[in-house]
């Protein structure tokens, strides 16, 4: 509602005097609501701290909790005012909205805390005024992206355990994810890493001109050449792997057309594919051609490396993220080139024996120069190739520097994330520890109270009243409660036992306590 | 812009942009004259005072209220239509001293006239809104652009949908009813008599008398 609204609302009201002479028709009577103008002050108490204000003021917003009857549950009627168990800073922001009617955010408060205040009072969060909008949804926003991780990295962690009655496939597949869950997974992890490290050293090794002992030949041959047979045994051996590991993946995989269509498994199969290619392809001389870039190809099986490592897949994650500036820095870079390279085509082209025979021999010459490499392979002659190739390299820096700044600030944000996701998943593990420990100390509690008879209904009250400890009203209804339960589910001669899951080594005398509450319940039933 | 070099600006120049003038407006501090001076001169009661300027104040700190504002304001009850001629009308008819503003005072006398005065007073203050240019009469042609000010206040999106000569039918028969001597304008001995023989308006007349 905007502000003032109620404030001028008898105005328009008066105004409608204006249309009476005109009205054909009898106008509707007005509402009976008798708005008592006396104006009185209102007192709100919040945790101590005294607000005084008209009762005008809150009734301008007659959709929140102060401006509607719905304060009238908080009214204490002995001290006159109304008590609101809140924090009384955020308050101060809650009540100016009503006094000026912009809702500012707090700039060291915690932004959830705010939004559980606005709740409270009934006032949506859009209600926030313009100057403070716009870093309140960038905190929010950042909140909420903290905290969909944390809930990401919960379920995705190692931490809940798999269903017992888990499939081949889902164990498999799990293994695949988390190499840390298992033994067989970590050395799958590994041995697949070794192969993919061997099969890419040896196709470097491939090509490395190596002199035999015999020195028969003047020629010297490539590795290769020299010992295919040891190459393609490692070739075929280091295919094997990848293949079984491609199928595995595949039947493991529980969504597979999503997992055909991902990038890893595209990557698996251009580096397994070659070498199936190049079996089939009979070994003439035509072919042999096509077959030899196939070859290249085989360098793919590094990206296999980013399974891996982490840093790998983050910066193909911020390369695809920075997309747009990349575009930018290529589109910028070729309209340069052009532009340049036809300038320096023109004024070359005096010259005899020139290097600059057509434009595009000219991009050459541009892309050298604009990022600074200068072969030397290509120079300008004339004195205005000169400028122009002087103007060619001072722009050529100016261009490729713009973009460089987002790409990189993108990539420290991703990479500062993932370092934080990290980081929180360690100690996600140490505080679920300690929630747990927590928790089962009530069930503890109880079977402590149970273990000294003081369940039994017949209890004698002073044997009993040394040794069960005391107890707060809580406990004494929660036990109860507990107890009521057990009376309604458990039959004569069943036991009930402590569900304590299997926590640290702190929580196993609460295992064998339980046996003992055990052991005591079944001999005072049997008695 | 540099909001802390303009005051200077201001008292040096005063009055010469119309971009100052919207700054000089938020600097310029109008105080209304004493309660009592107020008490007397309209009929509201000292408490009622204190309240309605409480409200005024709050919405206008500096004392007074422009057009632009008070169109904006206006038209903040009627979303569904368009509302700014209406309003141009009424500020008119609040502006007594046709200043280009709406003081306090204006604002309080206006509405006094409304709320607390006689029947005459109270059509003396319609004649004087649907009078445009003062002059003594309604015209068919003001009462026309006050009847199209109105419709349009109305919208497009009603049921059934508002025919293109409306307006001007009903302009037809109010001149039918007010115009005695049918010599096309109508004067306020004229329309004070018309509508003091209608019985719907002189019942409708005490509908806002509890507003305030």
């Amino acid at each position: 509602m905007a502000a003032g609204l109620a404030t001028w609302l008898p105005f328009a009201r008066a105004a409608a005097v204006g249309w009476l002479p005109l009205a054909q028709q009898p106008l509707p009577p007005a509402p009976g609501v008798k708005t008592s103008r006396g104006d009185e002050v209102l007192v709100v108490n919040v945790s101590g701290r005294r607000f005084e204000t008209w009762k005008n003021t809150l009734d301008r917003y007659p959709d929140t909790l102060l401006g509607s009857s719905e304060k009238e549950f908080f009214y204490d009627a002995d001290s006159g005012e109304y008590f609101f168990d809140r924090d009384p800073d955020m308050f101060r922001h809650v009540l100016n909205f009503y006094r000026t009617g912009r809702l500012h955010c707090p700039r060291q408060e915690c932004i959830q805390a705010f939004d559980e205040e606005l709740a409270f009072y009934g006032l949506v969060p859009e209600l926030v005024g313009d100057c403070c909008l716009e870093e309140y949804r960038d905190r929010k926003k950042e909140n909420a992206e903290r905290l969909a991780e944390d809930e990401e990295a919960e379920q995705a962690g190692d931490g809940p355990a798999l269903p017992a009655g888990s499939s081949l496939r889902q164990r498999l597949w799990r293994a695949f994810e988390n190499p840390h869950t298992s033994t067989a997974a970590l050395v799958f992890y590994y041995v697949t890493g070794f192969f993919i490290a061997v099969s890419v050293i040896a196709n470097v090794v491939e090509t490395i001109p190596c002199r035999g002992a015999a020195r028969r030949s003047s020629r010297e041959q490539p590795c290769g050449e020299r010992f295919p047979q040891a190459f393609f045994c490692m070739d075929t051996a280091c295919v094997l792997i990848f293949t079984g590991e491609y199928l595995l993946r595949l039947f493991a995989a529980p969504s597979r057309c999503r997992f055909l269509r991902s990038v890893m498994s595209l990557i698996d199969v251009v580096a397994i594919l070659p070498y199936y290619i190049g079996l089939l392809v009979p070994k003439n001389d035509d072919v042999s051609g096509a077959f030899v870039t196939l070859r290249v190809f085989r360098v793919f099986r590094i990206f296999k490396f980013s399974r891996h490592s982490q840093g790998l897949r983050i910066l193909g994650y911020t390369l695809k993220s920075c997309a747009s500036e990349l575009g930018f820095l290529l589109f910028s870079l070729t309209m340069a080139i052009i532009i340049f390279a036809t300038v320096m085509f023109y004024a070359e082209k005096g010259t005899n024996k020139t290097n600059f025979t057509s434009i595009p021999a000219a991009f050459w010459y541009t892309i050298v120069t604009m990022t600074t490499l200068g072969y030397g392979d290509m120079v300008p002659s004339t004195i205005a190739g000169k400028i122009f190739g002087s103007i060619c390299s001072l722009s050529g820096v100016l261009v490729i520097a713009l973009p460089v700044p987002v790409i990189v600030s993108n990539f420290s944000r991703i990479y500062h994330q993932n370092q934080r996701a990290d980081k929180r998943r360690a100690q996600q593990k140490v505080r679920l520890a300690r929630i747990r420990l927590a928790k089962s100390g009530t069930t503890n509690a109880f079977l402590q109270y149970k273990q000294n008879g003081g369940l039994e209904d017949s209890g004698s009250g002073e044997e009993q009243a040394l040794c069960v400890r005391n107890r707060s009203a809580f406990e004494q209804q929660h036990h109860h409660l507990l107890h009521c339960l057990e009376k309604t589910t458990v039959r004569p001669n069943v036991r009930w036992y402590s569900r304590i899951e299997r926590g640290p080594s702190e929580a196993m005398p609460a295992l064998s306590f339980g046996w003992e509450a055990h052991y005591k319940l079944w001999k005072s039933h049997r008695a | 812009m540099n909001w802390d070099s303009w005051p200077e600006l201001v008292l040096i120049q005063s009055g010469k942009d119309s971009v100052e003038d919207e700054f000089e407006l938020s600097t310029v501090c109008h105080r209304p004259e004493g309660l009592e001076q107020l008490q007397e001169q309209t009929k509201f009661t000292r408490k009622e005072l204190q309240v309605l300027y409480r409200g005024f104040k709050n919405e206008c700190p500096s004392g007074i209220v422009n057009e632009e504002n008070f169109k904006q304001i206006y038209s903040q009850f009627f979303p569904q239509g368009d509302s700014s001629t209406y309003a141009t009308f009424l500020f008119n008819a609040f502006d007594t001293n046709h200043d280009g503003s709406v003081s306090f005072e204006d604002f309080v006398a206006g509405l006094s006239v409304i709320l607390r005065g006689t029947v005459d007073d109270r059509l003396n203050w319609a004649f004087n809104l649907y009078d445009l240019n003062k002059d003594g009469c309604i015209t068919k042609e003001e009462m026309l652009d006050i009847m199209k000010s109105i419709y349009d206040m109305m919208g497009k999106y009603t049921y059934p949908a508002l025919r293109e000569e409306a307006p001007r039918e009903h302009v037809e028969n109010f001149f039918q009813k007010m115009d005695r001597n049918k010599d096309g304008v109508v004067t306020i001995e004229e329309f004070i008599e018309s509508c003091q023989k209608d019985e719907n308006i002189m019942r409708s007349m005490q509908l806002f008398d509890n507003v305030i």
